[in-house]
C-alpha cells in the first residue's frame, strides 16, 4: 500500500531555518604557556585577528605571576548563520617559578559560569538566559619534551570533568614525521595510565558511509593533534596561504601532511562543535549540577534553618533519611531475593 | 756594604735591550704548547635546559660522536646533575671532556628551588681544587680539573622572550661560571621572529644585570671575529646526528616535509659559530676566566668566610701562616671546653644512675622484708591451725576409747545373767550387733 506524505519530512528543514535565525554561541578557552601559539592558533582558526595591541610581559615580571582570565568575544558571519564567538584566555599559566595549583582560578572561571548557569535555570524568568558555560578547552602542549610534563598532568586532571579537554602539540613545525609520531603514542599512552579524560569524538552511526567512517577513523587515531598557526600569508606554490617562512622551506598552515590543523578545525568548528556544545551540557553540567544540589541538600539536613538560595521540589530530592531508609529496604529486599533464589535452587537440585 | 747592594738592585729600572743576533727564546710558546698537549688538555661543559630540548643531541653535534645518554623523565622530584667524563683525541691533541647535564630541570611545578643543585656543584668542584690547592703536599699538575668552563644555557624558542625560569637561573650562575645562552630547537623559530627574539632575550638579560660571558677583544687576532660573534648572541642552535641528503651530499640535518635543515648551513642557524667560537677561538680563555675569575671569587669568599683577611684590623698584614696559628688555638680551645662539657655530662649521667639503682635497690629491700613478714604470718597460721586439728583428733581419740570402755562394760553386765535365756538371747545376741552397729557407726 502506498504510504500517504505525511509531511514530518521537513523537521529537519525547519530546525535549520530556526536556528539560522536563533544564531549559535560558543565558548572555546585556549590554556598553555605562554609563547605556545594560542593567539595565532585562534586568529588560523577563524581567520580574524582577536588579539589586537596585546600586551606581552617581560620574564621578570613573570616570575611571580598570577593567572588570569580574559575573555574576548566576537560575532561573525558566515552564509547567513551567525556565530557569537567567546575566546577565553588564560594568560600567566604555568609561565611563575612557582606554579602550584596555577589552574585554580580557571576551574573556579569554569564552576563560575556553572553557577551562573544553574541558577538562571532555576530561576523564575528564564526567557534570555546567556550560556556562558566553557564548551571546550584547548590545551597547547609544548613539543619540547618527550611527552606530558607534571604541570600538564595536574591540569587536565583537574579539568577533565569540567570540561571537553582537547589536548594539542604545539609549535609542530619543530618536529619531524617521526618524531610526532613517537610524541603522539607517548602523550597517548600517558593519558591512559594518569586517567585522564579528554573529548573522545562520538562514534559513528553505523548506517554513516565507508568514506566518512575512514575519515572518523582517521581523526581519532591521529589525538593529539599537531598543530601550526600563522598570522601572515606567504606565497607558496602559486598560491597565497598562511604560512611560516623558513630559509629551509614554507610550512602552510593548511597542508595536511604538513601538520593536523585542518583536521582540528573540521573536527571543532565544522563536524563537532555541536558535539562539544551537547556534552558540556549533558555531561559536564550535569555533573555538577548533580553534585551542587547533593552538597546542599546535606547541608540543609544538617541546617535547618538555612534558607535554600534557590526554590528545591520535594519530590525530586530526598533527605537523609528517607535515603537511609530506601537503603534499608533496598538491602532487604536483595537478602530475601537471595533467598528465594537459593530456595529455587534447592527445589531444582531436589527435582533432578 | 751588602744593604745598599739590595737597594741599588731594587732601584734599577727595566731596560729594553736590542738582541744582536737570534738567541732563540722565541720557542718558548712552542715549549709550552708542547707540554700542555702531552699533558692532555681538560674541559668541562655543564649543560642547562630543560628535558628533551635537545641538549645530549646538541653534544653529539658538537663533538661529532655518540656520547651514551638515557632518555629522562620528567617526573623526577628535584633537578639532579649527571657528569660524564670522555677521553677525546684529534690530531694529537688529547681532551679530557666532561659534560654534565641537568635533569629534570623545569619538570617541576614548583620550582622556586630547581637552580641550588646546579649552584652546589658548581661550588663543590671549585671546593675541591682550592682543598687540593691549600693541601701540604699537592699535586696540581696532575689534578684533574672538575671545574666547570662553561655554561650553555638552553633557551626555550616560545617566540616572545625568556621564561622566569631562565631569568632566575641565570641570574644566580653568572657569578659563579662563564654563560652562554643558546637558543634550543632553532628550526621552530622563522627569520624575522629569530631577530626579535634575540633583541629581546637580550635587553631582558641587561636589564637584569645578569652577566653572560663575552667573547674577548683584546687579542687583536681574534678581536674582530669575537667581536661582531658578541653581537649575534644567543646562538640559535639546531642539532642533529642524522644525515640527510641535500643536492648530492649527505649532511647533518633535520628532514622536515616543507624542507630539510642543515646544521653547518649558517644561514640556517647558528651552529657554526657556536662551534667555531668555543671550540675553535675561545676554549682556552674560558678555562682561564673560569680560573682567573670565577675560580678566584669564590676562593675570597671561601676563607673570608673562614675567617682569613689579607689586612689586619691595624692595616698590617697577617701572614697565612699567623692566621692559621690563630685559628688553630682557637679550635684547640673549643674542642677543650667541649671535652669538658661532654665529661661533665657524663659525670652527672652517672650519678644520677647511681641514685636510681641505689633507691631500686632499697625498694627491694623493702619488698623483701614485706614478703617475709607474709611468710612468717603465714607459717603462725599454719601451725595453729595444725594445733587445733591435733587436739580434735586427741578429743576424738578419747572418746572413742571412752565408747569402747562403756561397751566392754555392757557386755559384761549382758554375761552375769543367764537365766534370762530368751530374752537375753535376743538381746545378748542383739546388744552386741547393736554395739557393734554403734560403735561401727560411732568408729566411723
Amino acid at each position: 500500500m502506498e504510504k500517504q506524505y505525511v509531511g514530518f519530512a521537513t523537521l529537519p528543514n525547519q530546525v535549520h531555518r530556526k536556528s539560522v535565525k536563533k544564531g549559535f554561541d560558543f565558548t572555546l578557552m585556549v590554556a598553555g604557556e605562554s609563547g605556545m601559539g594560542k593567539s595565532t592558533l585562534v586568529n588560523s582558526l577563524f581567520l580574524t585577528d582577536l588579539y589586537k595591541d596585546r600586551k606581552l610581559l617581560n620574564a621578570e615580571e613573570r616570575i611571580n605571576q598570577t593567572v588570569e582570565i580574559i575573555k574576548h568575544t566576537v560575532d561573525i558571519e558566515e552564509k547567513g548563520v551567525k556565530l557569537k564567538l567567546t575566546i577565553v584566555d588564560t594568560p600567566g599559566f604555568g609561565d611563575a617559578v612557582n606554579n602550584n595549583e596555577c589552574w585554580k582560578p580557571i576551574t573556579d572561571y569554569i564552576d563560575q559560569q556553572f553557577e551562573q548557569y544553574f541558577r538562571d535555570e532555576s530561576g523564575l524568568n528564564r526567557k534570555n538566559i546567556q550560556d556562558n558555560r566553557v564548551h571546550c578547552c584547548l590545551y597547547f602542549i609544548p613539543p619540547f619534551g618527550h611527552g606530558l610534563r607534571p604541570v600538564d598532568v595536574e591540569f587536565m586532571k583537574a579539568l577533565h570533568e569540567k570540561v571537553n579537554i582537547i589536548p594539542l602539540i604545539a609549535k609542530a613545525d619543530c618536529l619531524t614525521p617521526n618524531e610526532i609520531k613517537k610524541l603522539k603514542d607517548r602523550i597517548r599512552e600517558e593519558i591512559d595510565k594518569f586517567g585522564i579524560k579528554v573529548y573522545q569524538f562520538p562514534e559513528c552511526d553505523s548506517d554513516e558511509d565507508e568514506e566518512f567512517k575512514q575519515l572518523d577513523k582517521e581523526l581519532k587515531e591521529c589525538t593529539p593533534f599537531a598543530v601550526i598557526g600563522s598570522n601572515t600569508v606567504v606565497e607558496a606554490r602559486g598560491q597565497r596561504v598562511r604560512g611560516r617562512l623558513y630559509p629551509w622551506g614554507i610550512v602552510e598552515v593548511e597542508n595536511q601532511s604538513h601538520c593536523d590543523f585542518v583536521k582540528l578545525r573540521n573536527m571543532l568548528i565544522r563536524s563537532h562543535m555541536h558535539d562539544l556544545k551537547d556534552v558540556t551540557c549533558d555531561v559536564h553540567y550535569e555533573n555538577y549540577r548533580a553534585q551542587c544540589i547533593q552538597e546542599m541538600t546535606s547541608k540543609l539536613a544538617q541546617d535547618n534553618r538555612m534558607e535554600s538560595p534557590i526554590p528545591i521540589l520535594p519530590l525530586s530530592t530526598p533527605d537523609v533519611d528517607t535515603e537511609k531508609l530506601i537503603k534499608m529496604k533496598d538491602e532487604e529486599l536483595k537478602r530475601m531475593q537471595e533467598m528465594l533464589n537459593k530456595m529455587q535452587q534447592q527445589m531444582h537440585d531436589k527435582e533432578q | 756594604m751588602a744593604t745598599s747592594e739590595v737597594d741599588a738592585f731594587a732601584n734599577e729600572e727595566k731596560r729594553t735591550l736590542e738582541l744582536g743576533g737570534h738567541v732563540g727564546f722565541d720557542s718558548l710558546p712552542d715549549q709550552l704548547v708542547s707540554k700542555a698537549s702531552a699533558q692532555g688538555f681538560c674541559f668541562n661543559i655543564l649543560c642547562v635546559g630543560e628535558t628533551g630540548i635537545g641538549k645530549s643531541t646538541l653534544m653529539n653535534t658538537l663533538f661529532n660522536t655518540t656520547f651514551e645518554n638515557e632518555e629522562a623523565s620528567h617526573y623526577g622530584q628535584m633537578v639532579e646533575l649527571r657528569p660524564h667524563t670522555y677521553e677525546l683525541r684529534e690530531s694529537n691533541v688529547n681532551l679530557k671532556l666532561t659534560v654534565v647535564h641537568t635533569v629534570g630541570f623545569g619538570d617541576q611545578i614548583n620550582k622556586e628551588q630547581s637552580y641550588k643543585p646546579i649552584l652546589e656543584y658548581i661550588d663543590a668542584q671549585f671546593a675541591k681544587f682550592l682543598e687540593e690547592e691549600l693541601k701540604i703536599k699537592r699535586s696540581l699538575f696532575n689534578y684533574h680539573d672538575t671545574r666547570i668552563h662553561i655554561c650553555l644555557y638552553f633557551i626555550a624558542p616560545n617566540g616572545h622572550s625568556l621564561k622566569s625560569l631562565d631569568l632566575v637561573t641565570m641570574k644566580k650562575l653568572d657569578s659563579k661560571v662563564n654563560i652562554i645562552p643558546v637558543i634550543a630547537k632553532a628550526d621552530t623559530v622563522s627569520r624575522n621572529e629569530l631577530e626579535k627574539l634575540k633583541i629581546k632575550v637580550m635587553s631582558e638579560l641587561v636589564s637584569n644585570g645578569v652577566q653572560i660571558y663575552q667573547f674577548p677583544t683584546e687579542d687583536e687576532a681574534v678581536a674582530e671575529i669575537n667581536s661582531s660573534m658578541n653581537t649575534l648572541l644567543p646562538f640559535a642552535v639546531v642539532g642533529s646526528v642524522d644525515d640527510v641528503k641535500v643536492g648530492n651530499k649527505m649532511v647533518k640535518g633535520r628532514l622536515y616535509p616543507w624542507g630539510s635543515v642543515e646544521v653547518e648551513n649558517e644561514k640556517h642557524c647558528d651552529f657554526v659559530k657556536l662551534r667555531e667560537m668555543v671550540l675553535r677561538v675561545n676554549m682556552e680563555d674560558l678555562r682561564e676566566q673560569t680560573h682567573a675569575r670565577h675560580y678566584e671569587l669564590y676562593r675570597r669568599c671561601k676563607l673570608e668566610e673562614m675567617g682569613f683577611k689579607d689586612t689586619g684590623t691595624d692595616s698590617q698584614s697577617f701572614s697565612l701562616q699567623q692566621t692559621y696559628e690563630a685559628k688553630r688555638k682557637e679550635f684547640l680551645v673549643e674542642l677543650q671546653r667541649k671535652e669538658e662539657e661532654m665529661r661533665q655530662m657524663f659525670v652527672n649521667k652517672v650519678k644520677e644512675t647511681e641514685a636510681e639503682l641505689k633507691e631500686k635497690e632499697k625498694e627491694l629491700h623493702e619488698r623483701f622484708e614485706q614478703l617475709k613478714r607474709m611468710h612468717q604470718e603465714e607459717k603462725k597460721n599454719l601451725e595453729e591451725k595444725r594445733r587445733e586439728l591435733e587436739e580434735e583428733m586427741n578429743a576424738f581419740n578419747r572418746r572413742k576409747v571412752a565408747a569402747e570402755t562403756l561397751m566392754g562394760q555392757a557386755l559384761q553386765g549382758c554375761s552375769q545373767q543367764p537365766f534370762k535365756k530368751d530374752k537375753d538371747k535376743k538381746n545378748f545376741f542383739s546388744l552386741p550387733s547393736a554395739c557393734s552397729l554403734t560403735s561401727g557407726r560411732n568408729l566411723n
